[in-house]
């Protein structure tokens, strides 16, 4: 029971920088009707800024709106940059596009930068644990589940409550009928990728803590988890993303806790070899939208 | 208040509109009939900033709007019930309405938003209801009031009746006359040609692009050239 519970919080906390990553894969994907493959990049340039300021005598109270900011001004050139170029695409082309955003992007840094592992400190309280009864519970787990408890609050108030929020989830509906409203189609997708970025952005600072490290495809594990995680709640359903976010970090914890011994390295395939059952089952994810016909 | 001069559109190589011109005046209900395929909703979507335009002019209230954004042409106070009404399934029809109302200000929308609950006393009843869930009939009410969100001068409507049972069908021209009743000016595609006439002041004829009649509702229900035209939508 004591075990269940442990991992429970330690899935909670993995899952929990999951659905923030794929929240905002979501949001994109909702606006543009494209995967974003180069999500994980706004993990790997504020990683690099990071490297830099500490080298710099930063410390992680400033490092921290560092990594937020940058993320967002990251999505935000890179939709000026690649995506704004490629608006109403086939679907295919987009996600090449992202692609290559990608590709450009941890080609940049193993050219001009380093091939080599750069290191992060972490904070120092980052290897803490409180004690609840038999429980020994991870600090990190605990701030990780508190911030994005936080962030998805206000991600809901923002979408329900604001007219930005009103007119993204009307465009990501039908965007010639938002247009069509008066919804400006400039705003509407920057403010997507705005947000979409401030969200790998504290799931970011997370991540970055965690690794302790910078590479330059540092963005490939956080990439893939956003988009699988997206897959498996339901392509479309923001709260499909965070829902698969957070059942993709339970299953991670849980099959490295239950698979025996010799075969744990393999977590990661049977979570896949799970993702394709759940695929069979339910073709459309847990939470998935039914395809209405645009006429 | 409305002049659209010459206006072609075309989607590739077929013009869908071809040396289109029309005029609509302030506080008129006009009609725009015409059998299917004739270019009517490729004309409000011209109109509307939705279609890109190969030539031609179109000005309202004195200012030219031709190939401007959709979200200015709102703006400027000329707005479109799309075909197939197109709400927004997902959202409640409150935010239906708030979206529609996304050009002006938070202040002007409150007393708005009460206004059209009394205007579709329907829709006050599925305030926090997800669209979706509306009938088609309800949700046609909602299309249209959603346009009257952004305070239009000039509302478009493009088939407001089509797929609704006759019952309904009444309800959709009531509310045209209760529109006009408010002063408000009108430009309706309807397939519904002999009952369009009736309720317009004036109605333009389309066939294959091209505008082939035009003048009062009474005038054009005469000419029995048009007949097929009057039948066959």
């Amino acid at each position: 029971m004591t075990g269940l519970l442990q991992n429970l919080i330690d899935g909670l906390g993995r899952g929990s920088i999951y659905a923030l990553l794929a929240l905002g894969v979501a949001v994109v994907f909702g606006i543009m009707h494209m995967l974003n493959f180069a999500h994980g990049e706004l993990i790997t340039i504020p990683g690099y800024l990071t490297y830099w300021a500490f080298n710099n005598g930063w410390t992680w109270w400033t490092v921290i709106p560092l990594i937020i900011i940058s993320a967002v001004l990251s999505s935000l050139l890179i939709e000026r940059v690649a995506f704004s170029r490629v608006r109403g695409a086939t679907d295919f082309t987009m996600l090449l596009t992202s692609f290559g955003v990608h590709f450009i992007v941890s080609a940049g840094f193993l050219l001009y930068v380093s091939a080599s592992v750069k290191p992060i400190p972490r904070p120092g309280w980052f290897a803490n644990t409180v004690s609840v009864g038999s429980l020994n519970i991870e600090v990190f787990d605990l701030v990780v589940i508190g911030v994005t408890a936080v962030v998805l609050a206000g991600t809901t108030w923002l979408l329900q409550r604001t007219m930005f929020g009103l007119s993204l989830r009307a465009a990501a509906s039908d965007f010639d009928t938002a247009r069509l409203m008066g919804v400006k189609s400039d705003s509407v997708i920057r403010g997507a990728f705005a947000l979409s970025g401030f969200l790998a952005g504290i799931a970011g600072v997370f991540w970055i803590m965690r690794e302790g490290q910078v590479t330059p495809t540092a963005g490939i594990n956080p990439m893939l988890q956003g988009v699988l995680a997206v897959l498996i709640g339901g392509l479309g359903s923001l709260r499909g993303a965070v829902l698969g976010g957070l059942v993709l970090g339970l299953a991670e914890v849980l099959l490295r806790s239950w698979l025996p011994l010799g075969i744990q390295n393999l977590t990661t395939g049977f979570v896949f070899l799970m993702i394709a059952l759940l695929f069979i089952f339910r073709p459309g994810g847990l939470l998935s939208v039914p395809q209405v016909e645009r006429v | 208040m409305l002049e659209v001069k010459g206006l072609t559109t075309k989607y590739g190589a077929i013009s869908a509109l071809r040396d289109a011109s029309l005029s609509v005046g302030e506080g008129e209900v006009i009609g725009l009939i015409g059998p299917n395929g004739a270019g009517k909703t490729t004309l409000l979507g011209s109109i509307a900033g939705l279609l890109p335009i190969d030539s031609g002019t179109i000005s309202f209230d004195g200012a030219d709007i031709t190939s401007a954004a959709p979200d200015k042409i709102v703006r400027s106070g000329l707005s479109l019930v799309p075909e197939h009404r197109r709400i927004f399934a997902d959202m409640t029809v409150e935010e239906n309405l708030k979206i529609g109302g996304v050009t002006i200000s938070a202040a002007e929308r409150g007393p708005l938003l009460i206004e059209m609950s009394e205007l579709f006393p329907v829709l006050q009843k599925k305030w926090s209801t997800a669209a979706g869930y509306l009938s088609g009939g309800e949700a046609q009410q909602l299309a249209i009031a959603r346009a009257l969100m952004s305070k239009p001068k000039v509302v478009m409507m493009d088939e407001p009746s089509l797929g609704l049972a006759p019952i309904l069908v009444d309800q959709v021209f009531d509310l045209i006359e209760t529109l006009r009743s408010q002063g408000r000016t009108i430009l309706v595609v309807e397939q519904n040609a002999t009952r369009m006439l009736k309720a317009a002041d004036r109605a333009y004829v389309l066939r294959s692009g091209e505008v082939v009649a035009t003048g009062t509702g009474e005038e054009l229900l005469e000419r029995s050239d048009l007949f097929d035209t009057f039948v066959g939508g």
